[in-house]
Protein backbone atom coordinates (compact mmCIF):
# COMPACT_ATOMS: atom_id res chain seq x y z
CA UNK A 1 0.00 0.00 0.00
CA UNK A 2 1.44 3.48 -0.91
CA UNK A 3 2.00 6.02 1.81
CA UNK A 4 0.93 9.87 1.64
CA UNK A 5 3.61 12.54 2.13
CA UNK A 6 2.60 12.95 5.92
CA UNK A 7 3.10 9.09 6.50
CA UNK A 8 6.57 9.27 4.86
CA UNK A 9 7.50 11.99 6.70
CA UNK A 10 6.48 9.95 10.08
CA UNK A 11 8.51 6.46 8.99
CA UNK A 12 11.90 8.09 7.90
CA UNK A 13 11.90 9.71 11.43
CA UNK A 14 10.51 6.47 12.78
CA UNK A 15 13.23 4.51 10.83
CA UNK A 16 10.47 2.14 9.30
CA UNK A 17 9.85 1.17 5.89
CA UNK A 18 6.12 1.45 6.15
CA UNK A 19 3.52 3.28 8.76
CA UNK A 20 -0.16 3.74 8.75
CA UNK A 21 -2.69 5.49 10.17
CA UNK A 22 -3.42 4.28 13.63
CA UNK A 23 0.07 3.08 14.50
CA UNK A 24 2.02 4.23 17.41
CA UNK A 25 5.60 4.91 16.60
CA UNK A 26 9.06 6.22 18.31
CA UNK A 27 10.31 9.09 16.43
CA UNK A 28 13.58 11.30 15.78
CA UNK A 29 12.61 14.93 15.99
CA UNK A 30 13.96 17.00 13.35
CA UNK A 31 13.68 20.44 15.29
CA UNK A 32 11.39 21.77 18.18
CA UNK A 33 10.27 25.19 19.00
CA UNK A 34 9.03 26.81 21.95
CA UNK A 35 7.73 30.49 22.44
CA UNK A 36 7.67 32.54 25.60
CA UNK A 37 3.42 30.85 25.44
CA UNK A 38 4.71 27.95 27.52
CA UNK A 39 8.92 28.04 28.06
CA UNK A 40 9.33 29.39 31.49
CA UNK A 41 6.92 26.09 32.50
CA UNK A 42 8.93 23.99 30.09
CA UNK A 43 12.39 25.37 31.96
CA UNK A 44 10.60 25.24 35.79
CA UNK A 45 9.68 21.60 34.67
CA UNK A 46 13.74 21.29 33.20
CA UNK A 47 14.98 21.94 36.78
CA UNK A 48 12.27 20.44 39.57
CA UNK A 49 11.24 17.42 37.36
CA UNK A 50 13.67 15.77 35.77
CA UNK A 51 15.89 12.97 37.07
CA UNK A 52 18.60 13.42 34.16
CA UNK A 53 18.45 16.98 33.34
CA UNK A 54 19.85 17.43 29.96
CA UNK A 55 18.98 19.26 25.93
CA UNK A 56 19.81 15.78 23.30
CA UNK A 57 20.88 17.73 20.56
CA UNK A 58 20.70 22.25 21.69
CA UNK A 59 20.46 22.75 17.63
CA UNK A 60 17.24 21.08 17.09
CA UNK A 61 15.60 23.43 19.07
CA UNK A 62 14.94 27.47 18.82
CA UNK A 63 13.46 29.60 21.48
CA UNK A 64 11.05 32.31 19.94
CA UNK A 65 9.91 35.41 21.87
CA UNK A 66 7.24 36.58 20.17
CA UNK A 67 4.09 36.49 22.50
CA UNK A 68 4.85 39.35 25.09
CA UNK A 69 6.85 41.88 23.25
CA UNK A 70 8.73 43.96 24.74
CA UNK A 71 7.59 42.70 28.06
CA UNK A 72 4.96 44.43 29.70
CA UNK A 73 5.13 43.24 33.20
CA UNK A 74 7.69 42.48 35.46
CA UNK A 75 5.91 39.06 35.83
CA UNK A 76 6.69 38.45 31.88
CA UNK A 77 10.16 39.88 32.09
CA UNK A 78 10.59 37.37 35.17
CA UNK A 79 9.32 34.64 32.73
CA UNK A 80 11.01 35.64 29.34
CA UNK A 81 14.36 35.86 31.57
CA UNK A 82 14.28 32.42 32.50
CA UNK A 83 13.77 31.68 28.79
CA UNK A 84 16.48 33.85 28.06
CA UNK A 85 19.27 31.87 30.46
CA UNK A 86 18.30 29.13 29.51
CA UNK A 87 18.91 29.47 26.12
CA UNK A 88 22.14 31.08 26.40
CA UNK A 89 23.25 28.40 28.89
CA UNK A 90 22.50 25.18 26.27
CA UNK A 91 23.47 26.72 23.37
CA UNK A 92 19.83 27.24 21.67
CA UNK A 93 18.90 29.32 19.04
CA UNK A 94 17.03 32.53 20.46
CA UNK A 95 14.81 35.10 18.77
CA UNK A 96 13.40 37.72 20.66
CA UNK A 97 11.86 40.74 18.43
CA UNK A 98 12.17 39.06 15.32
CA UNK A 99 8.73 38.01 14.38
CA UNK A 100 5.91 35.83 15.31
CA UNK A 101 7.63 32.18 15.95
CA UNK A 102 6.47 30.53 12.67
CA UNK A 103 7.48 33.40 10.66
CA UNK A 104 10.98 33.26 12.24
CA UNK A 105 10.81 29.35 11.77
CA UNK A 106 9.83 29.60 8.00
CA UNK A 107 12.19 32.06 7.25
CA UNK A 108 15.26 30.37 8.71
CA UNK A 109 14.83 26.73 9.67
CA UNK A 110 12.19 24.64 8.23
CA UNK A 111 13.19 22.24 5.59
CA UNK A 112 11.06 19.90 3.36
CA UNK A 113 10.76 16.27 4.62
CA UNK A 114 11.02 17.38 8.66
CA UNK A 115 9.21 16.22 11.35
CA UNK A 116 8.55 19.19 13.76
CA UNK A 117 6.99 20.17 17.03
CA UNK A 118 6.60 23.19 18.51
CA UNK A 119 4.56 24.40 21.19
CA UNK A 120 2.36 26.35 20.00
CA UNK A 121 -0.69 24.90 17.71
CA UNK A 122 0.08 27.11 14.86
CA UNK A 123 2.94 25.18 14.04
CA UNK A 124 1.09 23.48 11.31
CA UNK A 125 1.86 25.94 9.30
CA UNK A 126 5.61 24.54 8.10
CA UNK A 127 3.31 22.31 6.10
CA UNK A 128 3.73 25.19 3.25
CA UNK A 129 7.45 23.70 2.72
CA UNK A 130 6.66 19.80 3.03
CA UNK A 131 7.16 19.61 6.40
CA UNK A 132 5.47 17.81 8.77
CA UNK A 133 5.25 20.54 11.99
CA UNK A 134 3.12 19.78 14.90
CA UNK A 135 2.03 22.02 18.05
CA UNK A 136 2.26 20.32 21.18
CA UNK A 137 2.28 21.42 24.70
CA UNK A 138 5.39 21.71 27.06
CA UNK A 139 5.80 18.36 28.63
CA UNK A 140 5.81 17.34 25.78
CA UNK A 141 8.45 19.66 24.23
CA UNK A 142 11.28 18.83 27.23
CA UNK A 143 10.47 15.19 26.48
CA UNK A 144 11.38 15.57 22.79
CA UNK A 145 14.64 18.27 24.36
CA UNK A 146 15.64 16.17 26.74
CA UNK A 147 15.31 12.77 24.38
CA UNK A 148 15.49 14.05 21.13
CA UNK A 149 12.73 11.79 19.87
CA UNK A 150 9.26 11.43 21.11
CA UNK A 151 5.80 9.30 20.07
CA UNK A 152 3.10 10.14 17.48
CA UNK A 153 0.18 8.43 16.60
CA UNK A 154 0.55 8.48 12.92
CA UNK A 155 -2.94 10.31 11.70
CA UNK A 156 -5.71 9.41 8.48
CA UNK A 157 -5.14 12.13 5.99
CA UNK A 158 -8.00 13.92 3.86
CA UNK A 159 -7.39 14.96 0.73
CA UNK A 160 -8.32 18.70 -0.47
CA UNK A 161 -7.97 19.07 -4.16
CA UNK A 162 -7.90 22.56 -4.99
CA UNK A 163 -8.88 23.52 -8.74
CA UNK A 164 -8.91 26.89 -10.76
CA UNK A 165 -7.59 30.16 -9.32
CA UNK A 166 -8.47 32.64 -6.57
CA UNK A 167 -10.51 35.61 -8.00
CA UNK A 168 -9.28 39.39 -7.50
CA UNK A 169 -9.78 40.35 -4.33
CA UNK A 170 -10.15 37.26 -3.02
CA UNK A 171 -7.28 35.58 -0.97
CA UNK A 172 -5.90 32.90 0.43
CA UNK A 173 -7.72 33.50 3.62
CA UNK A 174 -11.20 33.83 2.46
CA UNK A 175 -10.66 30.22 0.84
CA UNK A 176 -8.91 29.08 3.97
CA UNK A 177 -11.69 30.30 6.34
CA UNK A 178 -14.17 28.92 3.88
CA UNK A 179 -13.09 25.31 3.94
CA UNK A 180 -13.03 25.78 8.01
CA UNK A 181 -16.77 26.73 7.52
CA UNK A 182 -17.34 24.15 5.35
CA UNK A 183 -15.82 20.95 7.41
CA UNK A 184 -16.08 22.32 10.62
CA UNK A 185 -14.43 22.99 13.60
CA UNK A 186 -13.68 19.16 14.60
CA UNK A 187 -13.61 18.62 10.72
CA UNK A 188 -10.17 17.27 10.69
CA UNK A 189 -9.37 16.31 14.28
CA UNK A 190 -6.45 13.94 14.69
CA UNK A 191 -6.11 14.23 10.81
CA UNK A 192 -3.47 15.18 8.05
CA UNK A 193 -5.05 18.30 5.74
CA UNK A 194 -3.17 17.76 2.05
CA UNK A 195 -3.30 20.40 -0.19
CA UNK A 196 -2.65 19.57 -3.82
CA UNK A 197 -4.46 20.59 -7.48
CA UNK A 198 -3.87 22.41 -10.23
CA UNK A 199 -5.66 25.25 -8.13
CA UNK A 200 -2.19 24.38 -5.30
CA UNK A 201 0.15 25.33 -7.92
CA UNK A 202 -1.18 28.93 -8.02
CA UNK A 203 -0.35 29.57 -4.50
CA UNK A 204 3.10 31.12 -3.36
CA UNK A 205 4.65 29.33 -0.39
CA UNK A 206 3.28 32.49 2.32
CA UNK A 207 -0.06 31.89 0.50
CA UNK A 208 -0.05 28.16 1.26
CA UNK A 209 0.86 29.33 4.72
CA UNK A 210 -1.68 30.56 5.09
CA UNK A 211 -4.14 27.63 4.10
CA UNK A 212 -1.83 25.81 6.78
CA UNK A 213 -1.40 27.81 9.25
CA UNK A 214 -5.06 27.84 9.95
CA UNK A 215 -5.59 23.86 9.85
CA UNK A 216 -5.67 23.20 13.61
CA UNK A 217 -8.91 25.84 13.44
CA UNK A 218 -10.14 22.20 11.80
CA UNK A 219 -8.81 20.24 14.54
CA UNK A 220 -6.09 19.06 11.89
CA UNK A 221 -2.83 17.74 13.56
CA UNK A 222 -1.25 19.22 10.24
CA UNK A 223 -1.58 20.45 6.74
CA UNK A 224 0.62 19.64 4.25
CA UNK A 225 1.84 20.57 0.43
CA UNK A 226 3.74 18.65 -1.75
CA UNK A 227 7.39 20.71 -1.98
CA UNK A 228 7.22 21.61 -5.81
CA UNK A 229 9.38 23.54 -7.62
CA UNK A 230 7.64 26.59 -6.07
CA UNK A 231 8.67 25.39 -2.42
CA UNK A 232 12.26 24.36 -3.67
CA UNK A 233 12.95 27.49 -5.44
CA UNK A 234 11.63 29.24 -2.10
CA UNK A 235 14.20 27.38 -0.29
CA UNK A 236 16.91 27.76 -2.72
CA UNK A 237 16.38 31.11 -2.42
CA UNK A 238 16.82 31.11 1.05
CA UNK A 239 20.34 29.02 1.18
CA UNK A 240 18.69 25.74 2.35
CA UNK A 241 18.30 22.29 1.28
CA UNK A 242 15.55 19.65 2.33
CA UNK A 243 15.94 17.36 4.31
CA UNK A 244 13.37 14.63 1.61
CA UNK A 245 10.95 15.65 -0.73
CA UNK A 246 8.31 13.51 -0.75
CA UNK A 247 5.23 12.91 -3.08
CA UNK A 248 1.89 11.04 -2.43
CA UNK A 249 1.58 7.83 -3.86
CA UNK A 250 -1.07 6.86 -6.23
CA UNK A 251 -2.40 4.18 -3.77
CA UNK A 252 -2.31 6.11 -0.86
CA UNK A 253 -4.78 6.09 1.62
CA UNK A 254 -7.31 9.14 2.05
CA UNK A 255 -10.14 8.91 4.24
CA UNK A 256 -11.58 11.76 2.35
CA UNK A 257 -11.43 13.83 -0.52
CA UNK A 258 -12.70 17.09 -0.64
CA UNK A 259 -12.85 19.21 -4.00
CA UNK A 260 -12.68 23.45 -3.49
CA UNK A 261 -13.00 25.60 -6.84
CA UNK A 262 -10.59 28.58 -6.46
CA UNK A 263 -13.00 29.93 -8.50
CA UNK A 264 -15.84 30.43 -6.64
CA UNK A 265 -14.58 31.88 -3.57
CA UNK A 266 -15.71 35.31 -1.91
CA UNK A 267 -14.69 37.48 0.46
CA UNK A 268 -15.78 36.09 3.84
CA UNK A 269 -15.84 36.37 7.47
CA UNK A 270 -15.73 34.62 10.55
CA UNK A 271 -18.31 35.57 13.16
CA UNK A 272 -17.76 35.93 17.17
CA UNK A 273 -16.64 33.58 18.70
CA UNK A 274 -16.00 30.44 16.69
CA UNK A 275 -13.66 30.32 14.02
CA UNK A 276 -16.41 27.87 11.44
CA UNK A 277 -19.02 30.69 11.66
CA UNK A 278 -18.01 31.34 8.39
CA UNK A 279 -20.51 33.61 5.90
CA UNK A 280 -19.91 35.57 2.92
CA UNK A 281 -18.63 39.16 4.17
CA UNK A 282 -21.37 41.16 2.75
CA UNK A 283 -23.35 39.76 5.45
CA UNK A 284 -21.85 41.14 8.35
CA UNK A 285 -21.12 44.37 6.33
CA UNK A 286 -22.60 47.29 8.48
CA UNK A 287 -21.29 46.20 11.92
CA UNK A 288 -19.69 49.03 13.74
CA UNK A 289 -16.17 48.23 14.99
CA UNK A 290 -13.94 49.96 17.67
CA UNK A 291 -10.81 48.25 16.62
CA UNK A 292 -8.93 46.82 13.04
CA UNK A 293 -6.07 44.37 12.93
CA UNK A 294 -3.52 43.58 10.35
CA UNK A 295 -0.66 41.15 11.22
CA UNK A 296 -0.60 37.56 13.22
CA UNK A 297 1.26 34.25 11.98
CA UNK A 298 -1.87 33.73 9.30
CA UNK A 299 -1.89 37.09 7.64
CA UNK A 300 1.22 39.48 8.49
CA UNK A 301 3.33 38.78 5.90
CA UNK A 302 4.61 41.40 2.76
CA UNK A 303 1.85 40.18 0.74
CA UNK A 304 -0.81 41.25 3.26
CA UNK A 305 0.82 44.34 3.93
CA UNK A 306 0.99 45.20 0.22
CA UNK A 307 -2.95 44.37 0.14
CA UNK A 308 -3.41 46.19 3.51
CA UNK A 309 -1.56 49.38 2.23
CA UNK A 310 -3.21 49.52 -0.85
CA UNK A 311 -6.74 49.64 0.45
CA UNK A 312 -5.83 52.65 2.98
CA UNK A 313 -3.49 54.95 0.18
CA UNK A 314 -5.11 58.58 0.38
CA UNK A 315 -7.46 57.76 2.72
CA UNK A 316 -7.79 58.44 6.33
CA UNK A 317 -8.82 55.49 8.81
CA UNK A 318 -12.28 56.10 10.49
CA UNK A 319 -11.67 58.46 13.69
CA UNK A 320 -13.43 56.03 16.18
CA UNK A 321 -10.96 52.91 14.97
CA UNK A 322 -7.59 52.26 16.26
CA UNK A 323 -5.84 50.39 13.07
CA UNK A 324 -2.80 48.16 14.49
CA UNK A 325 -0.57 47.34 11.67
CA UNK A 326 2.12 44.50 12.94
CA UNK A 327 4.61 42.86 10.58
CA UNK A 328 4.72 39.08 11.13
CA UNK A 329 8.62 39.86 11.25
CA UNK A 330 11.42 41.54 10.93
CA UNK A 331 12.21 41.10 7.29
CA UNK A 332 8.42 41.70 6.75
CA UNK A 333 8.94 45.23 8.32
CA UNK A 334 12.35 45.78 6.54
CA UNK A 335 10.89 45.00 3.25
CA UNK A 336 7.59 46.85 3.81
CA UNK A 337 10.08 50.21 4.81
CA UNK A 338 11.46 49.58 1.80
CA UNK A 339 8.01 49.68 -0.40
CA UNK A 340 6.73 52.53 1.10
CA UNK A 341 3.87 50.93 2.64
CA UNK A 342 5.15 51.68 6.62
CA UNK A 343 4.71 55.35 5.27
CA UNK A 344 1.47 54.32 3.93
CA UNK A 345 -0.28 53.16 6.97
CA UNK A 346 1.23 55.81 9.46
CA UNK A 347 -0.15 58.36 7.15
CA UNK A 348 -3.29 56.77 6.93
CA UNK A 349 -3.39 57.02 10.83
CA UNK A 350 -2.71 53.76 11.44
CA UNK A 351 -0.85 52.54 14.72
CA UNK A 352 2.32 50.50 13.53
CA UNK A 353 3.49 48.24 16.18
CA UNK A 354 6.99 45.89 16.37
CA UNK A 355 6.53 42.35 14.79
CA UNK A 356 5.15 40.50 17.73
CA UNK A 357 1.50 38.45 18.25
CA UNK A 358 0.00 41.59 19.40
CA UNK A 359 -3.81 41.35 20.10
CA UNK A 360 -3.92 37.97 18.59
CA UNK A 361 -3.39 36.49 21.73
CA UNK A 362 -4.71 39.16 23.59
CA UNK A 363 -2.97 39.96 26.08
CA UNK A 364 -0.09 42.64 25.21
CA UNK A 365 -1.02 45.11 22.85
CA UNK A 366 -4.04 46.45 21.49
CA UNK A 367 -6.36 44.38 23.84
CA UNK A 368 -9.95 45.17 23.06
CA UNK A 369 -12.50 46.08 26.44
CA UNK A 370 -16.12 45.74 27.56
CA UNK A 371 -18.46 45.43 24.25
CA UNK A 372 -15.95 46.41 22.25
CA UNK A 373 -15.71 45.07 18.54
CA UNK A 374 -12.57 43.70 16.59
CA UNK A 375 -12.00 42.89 12.98
CA UNK A 376 -8.71 40.90 12.77
CA UNK A 377 -6.51 38.95 10.55
CA UNK A 378 -5.32 37.21 13.37
CA UNK A 379 -6.25 33.74 13.92
CA UNK A 380 -8.77 33.41 16.35
CA UNK A 381 -12.31 35.01 17.25
CA UNK A 382 -12.86 32.65 20.18
CA UNK A 383 -14.66 34.55 23.39
CA UNK A 384 -12.50 37.03 24.96
CA UNK A 385 -9.73 36.06 22.87
CA UNK A 386 -8.59 39.64 22.01
CA UNK A 387 -9.62 40.99 25.58
CA UNK A 388 -12.44 41.48 27.61
CA UNK A 389 -15.45 38.37 27.75
CA UNK A 390 -17.90 40.48 26.53
CA UNK A 391 -15.67 41.38 23.00
CA UNK A 392 -16.45 40.48 20.06
CA UNK A 393 -13.77 39.39 16.94
CA UNK A 394 -14.60 39.13 13.26
CA UNK A 395 -11.99 37.58 10.93
CA UNK A 396 -11.36 38.44 7.69
CA UNK A 397 -8.65 39.19 5.06
CA UNK A 398 -5.92 42.05 5.31
CA UNK A 399 -8.33 43.57 2.30
CA UNK A 400 -11.60 43.38 4.26
CA UNK A 401 -9.80 44.15 7.87
CA UNK A 402 -7.98 47.65 6.42
CA UNK A 403 -11.65 48.98 4.39
CA UNK A 404 -13.32 48.27 7.36
CA UNK A 405 -10.78 50.49 9.26
CA UNK A 406 -11.52 53.22 6.26
CA UNK A 407 -15.25 52.75 6.88
CA UNK A 408 -15.73 52.58 10.59
CA UNK A 409 -17.31 49.20 10.23
CA UNK A 410 -17.27 46.11 8.44
CA UNK A 411 -16.82 46.09 5.08
CA UNK A 412 -14.98 44.55 2.01
CA UNK A 413 -12.57 46.45 -0.13
CA UNK A 414 -14.39 47.11 -3.33
CA UNK A 415 -17.33 48.65 -1.09
CA UNK A 416 -15.15 51.81 -0.39
CA UNK B 1 -11.47 6.57 41.65
CA UNK B 2 -14.92 8.41 43.95
CA UNK B 3 -18.08 9.90 42.89
CA UNK B 4 -17.46 13.65 41.81
CA UNK B 5 -20.36 16.76 41.01
CA UNK B 6 -20.52 17.53 37.07
CA UNK B 7 -19.57 21.14 35.64
CA UNK B 8 -20.22 20.55 32.12
CA UNK B 9 -19.16 22.91 29.11
CA UNK B 10 -20.50 23.46 25.46
CA UNK B 11 -19.21 22.11 22.00
CA UNK B 12 -15.97 23.63 20.80
CA UNK B 13 -14.59 25.03 24.34
CA UNK B 14 -11.93 26.48 23.23
CA UNK B 15 -8.69 26.77 26.20
CA UNK B 16 -8.77 30.56 25.93
CA UNK B 17 -12.08 29.61 28.12
CA UNK B 18 -10.10 27.22 30.44
CA UNK B 19 -7.58 29.43 30.81
CA UNK B 20 -7.44 33.07 29.29
CA UNK B 21 -4.09 34.29 27.74
CA UNK B 22 -3.11 37.27 30.00
CA UNK B 23 -2.54 34.71 32.73
CA UNK B 24 -0.29 31.94 31.14
CA UNK B 25 2.76 33.83 32.12
CA UNK B 26 2.13 33.93 35.85
CA UNK B 27 4.79 31.93 37.68
CA UNK B 28 2.95 29.02 38.42
CA UNK B 29 0.00 26.32 37.54
CA UNK B 30 -1.23 27.63 41.13
CA UNK B 31 -1.53 31.34 40.55
CA UNK B 32 -3.37 30.59 37.34
CA UNK B 33 -5.95 27.66 38.43
CA UNK B 34 -7.90 30.44 40.53
CA UNK B 35 -9.11 31.80 37.35
CA UNK B 36 -9.86 28.71 35.00
CA UNK B 37 -12.87 29.09 33.47
CA UNK B 38 -12.97 32.78 34.46
CA UNK B 39 -15.01 34.10 31.06
CA UNK B 40 -18.17 31.32 31.34
CA UNK B 41 -18.24 30.46 35.44
CA UNK B 42 -16.09 32.97 37.37
CA UNK B 43 -16.73 31.04 40.50
CA UNK B 44 -15.73 27.38 38.90
CA UNK B 45 -12.59 27.54 41.36
CA UNK B 46 -14.25 28.31 44.23
CA UNK B 47 -17.27 25.67 43.55
CA UNK B 48 -15.12 22.90 41.94
CA UNK B 49 -14.00 20.42 44.88
CA UNK B 50 -11.12 17.79 44.76
CA UNK B 51 -12.88 14.43 42.90
CA UNK B 52 -14.85 17.14 40.72
CA UNK B 53 -15.57 16.28 36.75
CA UNK B 54 -15.58 18.36 34.09
CA UNK B 55 -17.35 17.36 31.37
CA UNK B 56 -17.98 18.73 27.80
CA UNK B 57 -19.17 17.92 24.21
CA UNK B 58 -17.47 17.73 21.04
CA UNK B 59 -14.08 18.99 20.20
CA UNK B 60 -13.23 19.79 23.53
CA UNK B 61 -10.12 21.76 24.27
CA UNK B 62 -10.27 22.76 20.97
CA UNK B 63 -7.58 25.92 19.88
CA UNK B 64 -4.23 27.03 21.36
CA UNK B 65 -1.98 24.12 22.54
CA UNK B 66 -1.53 25.75 26.29
CA UNK B 67 -0.99 22.80 28.69
CA UNK B 68 -1.83 25.31 31.24
CA UNK B 69 -5.40 24.59 30.30
CA UNK B 70 -5.38 21.01 31.57
CA UNK B 71 -2.66 22.28 34.22
CA UNK B 72 -4.91 24.56 35.92
CA UNK B 73 -7.88 21.52 35.88
CA UNK B 74 -5.72 19.26 37.38
CA UNK B 75 -4.34 22.00 40.00
CA UNK B 76 -7.93 22.20 41.10
CA UNK B 77 -8.11 18.35 41.40
CA UNK B 78 -10.53 17.69 38.78
CA UNK B 79 -10.98 13.90 38.61
CA UNK B 80 -11.31 13.37 34.73
CA UNK B 81 -12.87 15.42 31.85
CA UNK B 82 -15.40 13.81 29.87
CA UNK B 83 -16.47 14.53 26.30
CA UNK B 84 -17.85 13.31 23.24
CA UNK B 85 -14.37 13.92 21.67
CA UNK B 86 -11.55 15.77 22.25
CA UNK B 87 -9.13 18.59 20.05
CA UNK B 88 -5.81 16.25 19.58
CA UNK B 89 -3.30 19.09 21.42
CA UNK B 90 -5.36 19.03 24.81
CA UNK B 91 -5.91 15.30 24.84
CA UNK B 92 -2.49 14.55 24.73
CA UNK B 93 -1.29 17.16 26.93
CA UNK B 94 -3.14 16.29 29.98
CA UNK B 95 -2.09 12.67 28.93
CA UNK B 96 1.08 13.44 29.31
CA UNK B 97 0.55 15.17 32.82
CA UNK B 98 -1.91 12.83 34.37
CA UNK B 99 -4.98 13.98 34.00
CA UNK B 100 -7.47 10.98 32.86
CA UNK B 101 -9.29 11.88 29.64
CA UNK B 102 -12.31 10.09 28.67
CA UNK B 103 -14.55 9.94 25.51
CA UNK B 104 -18.01 9.03 26.18
CA UNK B 105 -20.77 9.80 23.24
CA UNK B 106 -23.62 9.25 25.37
CA UNK B 107 -23.39 10.87 28.84
CA UNK B 108 -22.88 14.30 28.35
CA UNK B 109 -26.16 15.05 26.48
CA UNK B 110 -27.65 13.29 29.75
CA UNK B 111 -26.02 15.20 32.66
CA UNK B 112 -26.45 18.48 34.01
CA UNK B 113 -24.24 20.50 35.94
CA UNK B 114 -24.38 19.64 39.57
CA UNK B 115 -25.28 16.08 38.68
CA UNK B 116 -23.18 13.53 40.28
CA UNK B 117 -21.19 10.79 38.30
CA UNK B 118 -18.97 7.88 39.17
CA UNK B 119 -15.97 6.51 37.04
CA UNK B 120 -14.45 3.50 36.27
CA UNK B 121 -11.24 3.73 34.55
CA UNK B 122 -10.51 -0.14 34.71
CA UNK B 123 -14.35 -0.86 33.79
CA UNK B 124 -14.43 2.18 31.32
CA UNK B 125 -17.99 3.08 32.29
CA UNK B 126 -18.81 6.52 33.76
CA UNK B 127 -22.35 6.44 36.04
CA UNK B 128 -24.98 8.83 36.90
CA UNK B 129 -28.31 9.79 37.41
CA UNK B 130 -28.63 5.51 37.91
CA UNK B 131 -27.50 5.32 33.69
CA UNK B 132 -24.18 3.50 33.22
CA UNK B 133 -22.51 4.44 30.12
CA UNK B 134 -19.50 3.04 28.52
CA UNK B 135 -16.23 5.15 27.51
CA UNK B 136 -13.58 4.46 24.90
CA UNK B 137 -10.53 2.72 26.56
CA UNK B 138 -7.68 4.44 26.35
CA UNK B 139 -4.94 3.02 23.93
CA UNK B 140 -2.47 0.65 25.88
CA UNK B 141 0.76 3.17 25.21
CA UNK B 142 -1.37 6.36 26.50
CA UNK B 143 -2.79 4.09 29.40
CA UNK B 144 0.72 3.51 30.42
CA UNK B 145 1.64 7.15 30.55
CA UNK B 146 -0.99 8.21 32.75
CA UNK B 147 -0.88 5.27 35.31
CA UNK B 148 2.57 6.09 35.33
CA UNK B 149 1.53 9.28 36.83
CA UNK B 150 2.33 11.17 32.93
CA UNK B 151 5.60 11.57 30.53
CA UNK B 152 7.82 12.84 32.56
CA UNK B 153 7.44 10.82 35.65
CA UNK B 154 7.45 7.41 32.49
CA UNK B 155 10.41 9.10 31.65
CA UNK B 156 12.27 9.38 34.71
CA UNK B 157 11.22 5.40 35.54
CA UNK B 158 12.27 4.30 32.59
CA UNK B 159 15.89 5.69 33.40
CA UNK B 160 15.92 4.75 37.03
Amino acid sequence: MGMTIAEKIIALAAGADQVKAGDIHTVNLDRMMSNDGTTHLTVDMYHSKLNTPRVADPKKVVFIVDHNVPSDSPKTAAAQKKMRDFAKEHGIDFWEGEGVCHQVMMERYVCPGELIFGADSHTCTYGALGAFGTGVGCTDLLYGMVTGSSWVLVPETIKFNLTGSLPQGVYPRDLMLTIIGQIGAGGASYQVMEFCGDGAKTLSVEDRMVLCNLAVEAGAKTAIFEPDEIALKWLTDRGRRPKAVFKSDEDARYVKEYTFDLDKIVPVAARPDFVDDVVPAVQVCGVRIDEAFLGSCNNGRIDDLRVGAAVVKGRRISDHVRFLVVPASRQVYLQALEEGLIDTFMESGAIVMNPNCSVCWGSCQGVIGENEVLISTGTRNFKGRAGHPSSKVYLGSAATVAASAVKGEICTADML
Amino acid sequence: MSVGKIFKFHNDLDTDQIIASQYLLLPTIDEMKVHAFESLDPEFPVKVKPGDFVVGGENFGCGSSREQAPGVLKALGVQAVVAKSFARIFYRNAINIGLPVIVCRQLPDAVETGDEMDLSLTDGTATAGGETFSCTKLPPYMKKILSQGGLIASLNREEV
